[in-house]
């Protein structure tokens, strides 16, 4: 049996949060840390991880500090396109921005995510342009996915960003598979599976785990606790203190960071994937945050949730924590906040201006995509609407007002 | 030409297509060191090695979802589900998954995947190893159903479906595995999906069936060849796409349409047909359509040979079809 292990204080610079590793003991000695308690959940907060801001260099420190408000302000405006009418639905990642960014820039681009509903801003990080993912949320011809899923369901081939389902879960064992062909090939690439603390209770979650544990293959899990799922709180979800002591059951390593510090995401998670890179195998990364807003803007939090319990969240902004210590440290001069946030209202209102007037996408592609080659039966069902079209001066997609 | 049954032929068939192309994969439960509890991928993990035929832990949505992760990283993957029975875990994967991903894509993803499962009963088999659910595939568009009927289909219909560019969900009757022998090629051959089999033709009664019910519908029609009415027997072979006109031009020819397939009846694949034949052709029909099928009960151990149809019971339907 393995010796108890916590790389925690081990001197493994600059520090990863906490790991539990597979073996007796590991729990106890890794699950060292402050319990916060905040209405009523109980919040382990993880010892401080030094930033690694000498290593990533200003530039990259201030890129990421622009993607996370770019995020920020992409969801403020977009939740209120939502509320206006403008768009049907829209899932915010507000108070998570640490987590999905961080996770962005540990990540090489010849790697693989398969993304859950909370890492747009990956997407953004990894080259898909601003105007396709408003145009995803408008669901019209500027969206490079033909408009077929509800919004915030981005796809981007040329970033290796797979097509979120909406289905809980189902995208993790698909990321397993997908590492499985890298390693066969030998390639250095690795496949991050990102899922949702409600995701975990989900059988693709335990088959996912399982086959990456025993296969070994360069596969990272990448959980955002956001202690929510939908009105389900972590401890309805599951009885152990943390999400990363689930992966000793798997056969490999969990670790936890605070998921609100971008660089202690960033650092753990780039140690996960270097890792899996060189052949270690798989690591279950838990990144504590919160869900600040309503699960979508189809929810809201305040029927089941107490403000006071997410004040203390709110005070732990993942933005504004980044921002201080930048300034603290030199990196961001005193009104590049302001800058930043007027470029990116720029940014977003502009990409929103771009494509909100463009038209649904045309008819013919309702039977495109089904199979490689369009079979004859779907031409025959597409020639006897526009034949009921035809008929009646009659368009569905009018008359519903979508 | 060597002579091969059914399993025989499905393991030549991977055989030359893990031969030929170092992207194709074959795994599932028991299927690497054992070859299979139907021994239908024997011999490979030695051949071409536990990278490229291995077990996999006992879970059929990790096998499919593993196996669509793996397409879309460029392997084209072969997964056994050890019995169709066992495929339910699985059919989120299937059906809202593996189907859907080019789509949902906008084109920009897919994963040609074959799911290999043995299907069908009629071998005491009980209810969990003996259904034949293909309807709940046929039903979601964006995968191909085959179910072929001889060893000659078996393997050239398998290569087609490896080196499909969309997913496939192949269905092997395995009371045909041991019992169905046919000339073979040793080489790779491919038939193409959406062409049905007419192995007899005749003008009084078109009969449509696939897997073990082609043969109980052989010997059906050859038993009313012999009291003078001559059946049209069509083996679609894929269900999904389906050779309507095949079926279509038959009914025009003989105005009689008998249905058989041993899965239950309640929205089992033969009211499709007979939709299908209702809304093109009903001006052609001269008697009501026809179906003998599995009954609607969860197939019974004892009392198999009542739920599945036979060939008695297929001869009554088509004398009585024609006598109408
Ligand atoms: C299989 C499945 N079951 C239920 C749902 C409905 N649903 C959508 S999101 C969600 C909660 C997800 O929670 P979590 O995994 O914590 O992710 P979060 O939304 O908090 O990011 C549920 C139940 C679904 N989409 N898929
Ligand atoms: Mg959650």
């Amino acid at each position: 049996m393995q010796a108890p292990q916590d790389r925690v204080g081990t001197g493994v610079a600059p520090g990863a949060g906490q790991t539990l590793a597979p073996g007796a003991g590991a729990l106890q000695s890794s699950l060292r840390g402050e319990v916060v308690i905040a209405g009523g959940t109980e919040i382990l907060r993880p010892p401080p991880v030094p930033p690694p801001v000498a290593e990533l260099g200003p530039e990259v420190l201030r890129a990421m500090y622009r993607a996370m408000v770019l995020v920020r302000t992409l969801d403020t405006k977009m939740v209120v396109l939502q509320r206006q009418g403008r768009i049907a639905f829209y899932g915010p990642i507000t108070g998570q921005e640490a987590a999905t960014i961080g996770l962005a820039y540990a990540m090489r681009p010849e790697d693989w995510i398969f993304p859950a509903l909370r890492e747009a801003g990956v997407a953004l990080v990894r080259g898909l342009e601003l105007e396709a993912m408003v145009a995803q949320c408008f669901g019209n011809v500027r969206d490079i996915a033909k408009g077929r899923q509800m919004p915030c369901h981005y796809v981007h081939r040329a970033g290796n960003y797979y097509a979120m389902s909406s289905a809980i879960a189902t995208q993790l064992p698909h990321a397993v598979g997908c590492a499985y062909a890298s390693k066969l090939r030998r390639e250095p690439v690795v496949s991050v599976a990102c899922l949702g603390d409600g995701a975990v209770s989900e059988g693709d979650f335990h088959a996912a785990a399982n086959f990456a544990g025993v296969w070994r293959v360069p596969c990272v899990f990448f959980c955002q606790n956001n202690q929510w799922a939908i009105t389900v709180p972590y401890r309805l979800q599951s009885a152990t203190a943390t999400i990363a002591e689930k992966a000793v059951a798997y056969g490999f390593e969990g670790v936890r960071c605070d998921g609100n510090d971008v660089l202690a995401v960033y650092e753990t998670a780039r140690q996960a994937i270097e890792k899996a890179r060189a052949g270690g195998g798989p690591t279950l990364v838990e990144a504590l945050t919160y869900r600040i807003l309503g699960h979508t803007t189809s929810d809201d939090p305040s029927r089941y949730r107490d403000e006071a319990e997410v004040a203390p969240w709110r005070e732990r902004d993942p933005i504004r924590l980044f921002e201080e210590r930048l300034r603290e440290q030199g990196v961001l001069a005193a009104a590049e906040p302001e800058a930043t946030a007027a470029w990116a209202k720029e940014q977003v209102e502009g990409a929103i201006r771009a494509v909100e007037g463009a038209p649904p996408p045309p008819l013919e592609t309702l039977i495109e995509d089904v199979v490689a080659a369009t079979p004859a039966r779907l031409r025959e069902q597409l020639a006897e609407l526009r034949r009921a079209m035809a008929r009646l001066g009659h368009d569905p997609l009018e008359r519903s007002g979508h | 030409m060597p002579v091969m049954n059914y399993i025989q032929a499905l393991n030549s068939a991977l055989h030359n297509e893990m031969e030929r192309d170092p992207r194709v994969v074959v795994f599932g439960e028991d299927v690497g060191r054992a070859g299979g509890v139907f021994r239908v991928t024997d011999g490979l993990q030695s051949r071409f090695g536990e990278e490229r035929c291995f077990d996999t832990p006992l879970c059929e949505q990790g096998i499919v979802g593993a196996a669509i992760g793996m397409a879309l990283n460029g392997l084209k993957p072969v997964a056994e589900i050890q019995f169709m029975d066992y495929i339910l875990p699985a059919y989120d994967q299937i059906a809202n998954e593996l189907a859907t991903i080019r789509y949902r894509s906008g084109g920009q993803f897919s994963a040609p995947v074959v799911v290999r499962t043995p299907a069908c009963g009629g071998i005491h088999g009980g209810h969990y190893h003996s259904q034949s659910t293909e309807s709940i595939f046929t039903h979601v568009p964006g995968i191909h159903v085959v179910m072929p009927s001889d060893p000659y289909d078996a393997k050239g219909l398998l290569i087609q479906a490896i080196r499909s560019e969309d997913p496939v969900l192949f269905l092997e009757p395995k009371k045909l595995y041991r019992s169905a022998r046919a000339e073979v090629p040793e080489e790779p051959y491919t038939i193409p999906f959406g062409q049905a089999k007419v192995l007899r033709e005749g003008t009084d009664c078109t009969v449509v069936a696939w897997g073990v019910m082609v043969h109980v519908c052989k010997e059906a029609v050859e038993q009313a060849a012999r009291k003078g009415i001559e059946c049209e027997l069509i083996d679609p072979r894929t269900l999904a796409p389906l050779d309507e006109e095949a079926i279509l031009e038959s009914v025009r020819k003989t105005g009689r349409l008998v249905i058989v397939h041993e899965a239950r009846r309640n929205t089992g694949f033969g009211a499709e047909i007979a939709a299908l034949v209702a809304e093109k052709a009903i001006l052609h029909l001269e008697a009501p359509i026809r179906r003998v099928t599995g009954f609607d009960v969860h197939c019974p151990f004892t009392l198999d040979p009542y739920f599945l149809p036979d060939a008695p019971r297929v001869l009554l339907a088509i004398e009585e079809t024609v006598g109408f």
